[in-house]
């Protein structure tokens, strides 16, 4: 969570590059979707630490309450939601990439849109599902929340379990015809397979928007 | 303006300051990028074509295009997410194969993709042995989520310019900001100047 004085204000769904500089003058820079909404008062950013990375252990180990960091953003004008995009809203959500789908439900929330929305979330296990308790608050009945948990679960976990496959997207994704607007963030293995399943299953390329992050082959 | 991040070191992976621009990080994988799913076009159902201000059209079959002299060539990629891939071997078609010939008052393209994807580039980053519409990677044809069957190779500039699933380039007098370009990335891209977003 971060106090911004003189934040110009961003979209759901957008992010911010995050740069690290050194004594000695040596920077990096990583960027993180911002996971709170525009109406939120404190920007908050979700980092997923990757044990070989260079920006993400800083700032989940070392970075404390009181610490200045340096922000450049917002950025990206495509991976954004408002209400007047109209809906039914499906998100499909791997790991951290809840993220910005994060955002655009609590700017959906907070200004009181009536956009019917699914979240569909893919988790390796239960310990790291993000938002888990807000989550599990849900008690908004236009929006339904789903979890699917694709490496462990606990002994009496009666949700889904297994990756996102064509026959899960017939059951939560809407119907071609209802024309969701869709948006898919995680690793591109899963963000693949959700966008290519939905274009499988007739849904309109053109309403699927995506958000990958990652090394692949 | 920037300012130290107490306890920030880095884990300064050693890099050679000449061949990987301000900003960027040194990838071994390949990620993966893109606004949309995945375009799967059949071969037979595929051209290239260069269209606009073009004294005529030209448009190429796979067989004819795949038939073009092809070059290989080995170069530095660099992602404005701040990845750089080192050495990555590609074949294709030189742009200054395909453009030759043509008369134009054109000084700019937009690439057309399939999926709808469009990027703009100066119509002269496009000459003297700096791009290319590449098919192959790495000894193999281009896989799909790299933009495959073919895509538009410029490493000179951010990799969002060298558009996926390339079908042709539209020429025209006037700039026309293309995907990126109208979304807050920088029109240009030239990684040296680290030129990213609008106003860079």
């Amino acid at each position: 969570m971060l106090r911004l004085p003189g934040w110009p204000g961003h979209r759901a769904g957008q992010h911010v590059d995050v740069r690290l500089t050194a004594e000695d003058g040596y920077q990096a820079q990583r960027s993180y979707s911002l996971a709170s909404a525009p109406e939120d008062e404190l920007l908050m950013l979700t980092v997923e630490r990757l044990d070989a990375g260079e920006v993400s252990p800083y700032l989940v180990d070392e970075l404390a309450v009181g610490d200045r960091l340096e922000l450049r953003g917002p950025i990206g004008g495509y991976f954004v939601w408002e209400a007047a995009l109209g809906g039914p809203l499906l998100l499909l959500a791997g790991g951290s990439g809840i993220a910005p789908l994060w955002a655009i439900l609590r700017h959906r929330a907070a200004t009181g849109s009536d956009v019917p929305a699914r979240l569909l979330y893919s988790s390796r296990s239960i310990e790291e599902v993000i938002y888990r308790g807000e989550l599990a608050a849900n008690a908004d009945p236009t929006l339904m929340i789903d979890l699917t948990l694709t490496r462990s679960w606990p002994p009496d976990w009666d949700g889904r379990r297994g990756r996102v496959d064509d026959d899960v997207l017939r059951e939560v994704a809407w119907t071609p015809d209802e024309r969701p607007l869709v948006y898919a963030c995680g690793p591109n293995g899963f963000v693949e397979q959700a966008a290519d399943g939905l274009v499988r299953l007739g849904h309109d390329p053109q309403r699927i928007r995506t958000e990958r992050f990652g090394p692949s082959g | 303006m920037s300012f130290v991040s107490r306890g920030f070191h880095g884990r300064r992976p050693p890099v050679d300051p000449a061949r990987v621009p301000p900003g960027q990080y040194v990838e071994h994988g390949f990620p993966v990028l893109s606004a949309g799913p995945t375009p799967h076009t059949p071969l037979a159902e595929w051209s290239f074509t260069l269209r606009g201000v073009v004294d005529r059209p030209r448009s190429w079959s796979w067989p004819a295009f795949t038939a073009l002299e092809s070059q290989t060539v080995t170069v530095d990629i660099h992602c404005v997410t701040k990845w750089t891939k080192l050495d990555t071997l590609w074949e294709g078609v030189s742009l200054d194969l395909l453009l030759a010939g043509i008369e134009t008052d054109a000084r700019f393209v937009t690439a057309f993709c399939d999926g709808g994807y469009t990027t703009n580039l100066p119509l002269a980053d496009l000459r003297d042995g700096r791009a290319w519409v590449a098919y192959r990677y790495d000894g193999e044809p281009l896989h799909p989520e790299h933009g495959g069957p073919a895509r538009l190779l410029v490493p000179h500039l951010y990799f969002w310019k060298s558009a996926k699933w390339v079908r042709g380039l539209e020429l025209t007098v006037e700039d026309r900001p293309g995907f990126w370009e109208c979304n807050g990335y920088h029109d240009y891209g030239d990684p040296w100047k680290e030129q990213r977003y609008q106003g860079d």
